[in-house]
């Protein structure tokens, strides 16, 4: 089973051709169980739904808050509102979804502990990447350069960056315990994409980790790991 | 003289158009009447429509088109009163997104029309006469429920899809929630779920021009052989400048004087949006029945899905399966975006599968009616996704 899940998603990555560097993509769609039901929020151009689509055949859905790429994942015929997650996961009742997902935009949301509880709220799991704010390139800018740090996969200036809520891993993890989040499980990857080794401490992590992803579920049904 | 023959002329090829249209016609004699929300049955009645391409051999092909309030049934061809081409010829037609060679398309004249499904203009079979005024009140809901009737006469347990903007959207959102079995998927685009005031109060506005004019004479004018054509051009022009914008209005004419280079210190039409709107006015009263303005205005105005479900809209959409697009535009102030997102708000409490466009644009309203690129890659894509869930 595991083979074969492997298998999928590398044919799923391999079809989009070199240059396509959303390794978390890859790794937030294997932590979804084939079939199930799926709520991409900040989905983008709907990368992850087709992918989820493709290699998870997942009944997925997509709330985009840029109206360019909502049309564009629409005329693509997937299944995407216009909307914010800061305001309209509201909207959704208890349940609705097996996995809702936030990919690379907590840090953009207005009120990342809210999103999270209605995501918690919403699915029965959680999936959550992030850039991990802690990575030791990010601290030296700020210790030796003094300035905010701006990095390939966090190119914009202070002033016009849309991430205004950013997190280390261990802030993150803090943030789980706040909301009521069980992590079921965690990865977190190097610049280059490489998952960083499960047996390393987190202090490694929130050091060498770039990115991360989290698999949660609410805490009172979790079963833990 | 010449005005009265005139007048004969409208009034014969109006009654026979509604009598005996230019398209297919299917009659629901006595024993099949239509049970209208006004708590009486319309019967006999009789309803037109329109087909393109072809329906598969598993009937699963079916796309139901509802047209918008002075829209009819004549969708992708040549209009047989005006000659001109279909009012939905850039969305509807072989290879276009709802494409003709894929899908069998049904566009019926709703209820109350003047294109040959009964209506006002129609002959009340009690005195021979048209039935003026004496037509029931009808709504949205009787409306689909009349659609409902063509197509188990044409037997067609479930469409593949049923589309349509403004008060066409009107009877797609309602299709949805009466028949969510026979709805595979649903595009309401540019429409809302309940009538604002303020559509109301401009309804109001054009019901008040055709009846101020005195050749409505109390709604008999088919009778008298008279026609109120002032009053429903008047109507026109003021419900056509709510389906524009104030910049589409400013960049099609800004203040351009027409044929002139000068002010004529009179009241003729200076200006080229004045002349626009007398064209536009004009050229309406040739196709249209200025009952029918009355009695499907009226329909719109009574039109809150909401209320039928204890004022909560969710209800309306319980436990659909039903695949929906909704689509808005930016510069719509007649249904602006928070209508559309009513309705996915809605749907969304239910979870059902739901895609929602806002598309930028200047045009308005009608702009769902025009070339959008964005609406026809939109439209293309969900049905091509829908189509292959259901196997098409």
């Amino acid at each position: 089973m595991l083979l074969r899940r492997n298998h999928d998603l590398t044919m799923a990555e391999a079809a989009r051709g070199p240059g396509g560097s959303r390794v978390d993509l890859v790794l937030v769609a294997a932590m979804v169980e084939r079939g199930s039901r799926v709520l991409d929020v900040g989905c983008g151009d709907g990368e992850l739904l087709r992918l989820l689509a493709e290699a998870r055949n997942v009944d997925g859905r997509g709330i985009e808050l840029s109206r360019e790429g909502v049309n564009e994942c629409v005329a693509k015929g997937l299944a995407v509102i216009q909307g914010d997650a800061d305001t309209d996961l509201a909207d959704y009742p208890d349940d609705a979804f097996d996995y809702v997902i936030l990919s690379q935009t907590l840090q953009a949301t207005r009120q990342p502990r809210a999103v999270l509880e209605h995501m918690l709220r919403i699915g029965r799991h959680a999936i959550v990447s992030f850039p991990n704010f802690g990575h030791w390139r990010i601290r030296l800018q700020i210790l030796l350069g003094g300035q905010m740090p701006q990095t390939d996969n966090l190119p914009y200036a202070w002033y016009e960056s849309p991430n205004i809520h950013f997190c280390t891993i261990k802030d993150f993890r803090q943030l789980c315990g706040v909301a009521g989040a069980k992590m079921k499980k965690a990865v977190a990857l190097n610049p280059w994409g490489k998952p960083l080794r499960l047996t390393a401490p987190w202090w490694f992590w929130n050091l060498f980790g770039e990115q991360a992803v989290f698999l949660l579920s609410r805490k009172p049904e979790s079963k833990g790991q | 003289m010449v005005e009265a023959q005139v007048l004969t002329r409208d009034f014969s090829e109006r009654v026979r158009e509604a009598e005996h249209p230019h398209s297919a016609v299917v009659r629901f004699d006595a024993d099949r009447p239509l049970r209208l929300d006004a708590g009486v049955d319309l019967s006999p009645f009789q309803i037109a429509y329109q087909t393109y391409g072809t329906l598969n051999a598993q009937r699963s092909n079916a796309v139901l088109i509802c047209h918008a309030l002075t829209g009819d049934q004549h969708v992708a061809n040549v209009h047989p009163v005006t000659g001109k081409p279909g009012w939905w010829e850039t969305m509807v037609g072989p290879g276009k997104p709802i494409d003709t060679e894929r899908y069998f398309v049904i566009c019926p004249n709703v209820v109350g029309g003047c294109m040959g499904t009964t209506g006002p203009s129609s002959i009340d079979p009690r005195n021979g006469c048209p039935w003026g005024l004496d037509f029931p009140v009808i709504t949205i809901r009787d409306m689909v429920r009349a659609q409902a009737m063509l197509l188990d006469h044409l037997g067609i347990e479930s469409l593949f899809s049923v589309a349509g903007g403004s008060m066409g959207g009107m009877q797609v959102v309602q299709w949805a929630a009466s028949y969510p079995e026979r709805v595979f998927s649903a595009l309401p685009i540019a429409t809302g779920t309940r009538h604002s005031a303020q559509n109301i109060a401009f309804h109001e506005v054009g019901r008040q021009a055709v009846m101020a004019d005195p050749e409505w004479r109390h709604g008999r004018y088919l009778v008298e052989g008279s026609s109120p054509q002032r009053g429903l051009a008047v109507a026109r022009m003021g419900a056509h400048i709510t389906y524009l914008s104030d910049a589409a209005l400013h960049r099609k004419f800004g203040r351009k004087f027409q044929d002139r280079n000068n002010p004529t210190f009179s009241f003729d039409a200076d200006f080229e949006v004045e002349s626009y709107l007398r064209y536009q006015g004009s050229t309406f009263v040739e196709r249209f029945d200025a009952n029918s303005y009355l009695y499907l205005t009226r329909a719109m105005d009574y039109f809150d899905l909401a209320a039928d479900y204890d004022g909560v809209l969710a209800k309306a959409f319980k436990g659909t399966t039903t695949r929906f697009c909704v689509i808005s535009f930016t510069s719509d102030w007649l249904f602006p975006t928070s209508e559309s997102r009513a309705i996915v708000h809605a749907l969304n409490a239910g979870s059902a599968r739901v895609s929602f466009a806002e598309i930028t644009t200047d045009k308005g309203h009608d702009a769902f009616l025009l070339e959008e690129p964005e609406l026809l890659a939109i439209v293309r894509g969900f049905l091509d996704s829908a189509g292959k869930a259901r196997g098409l």
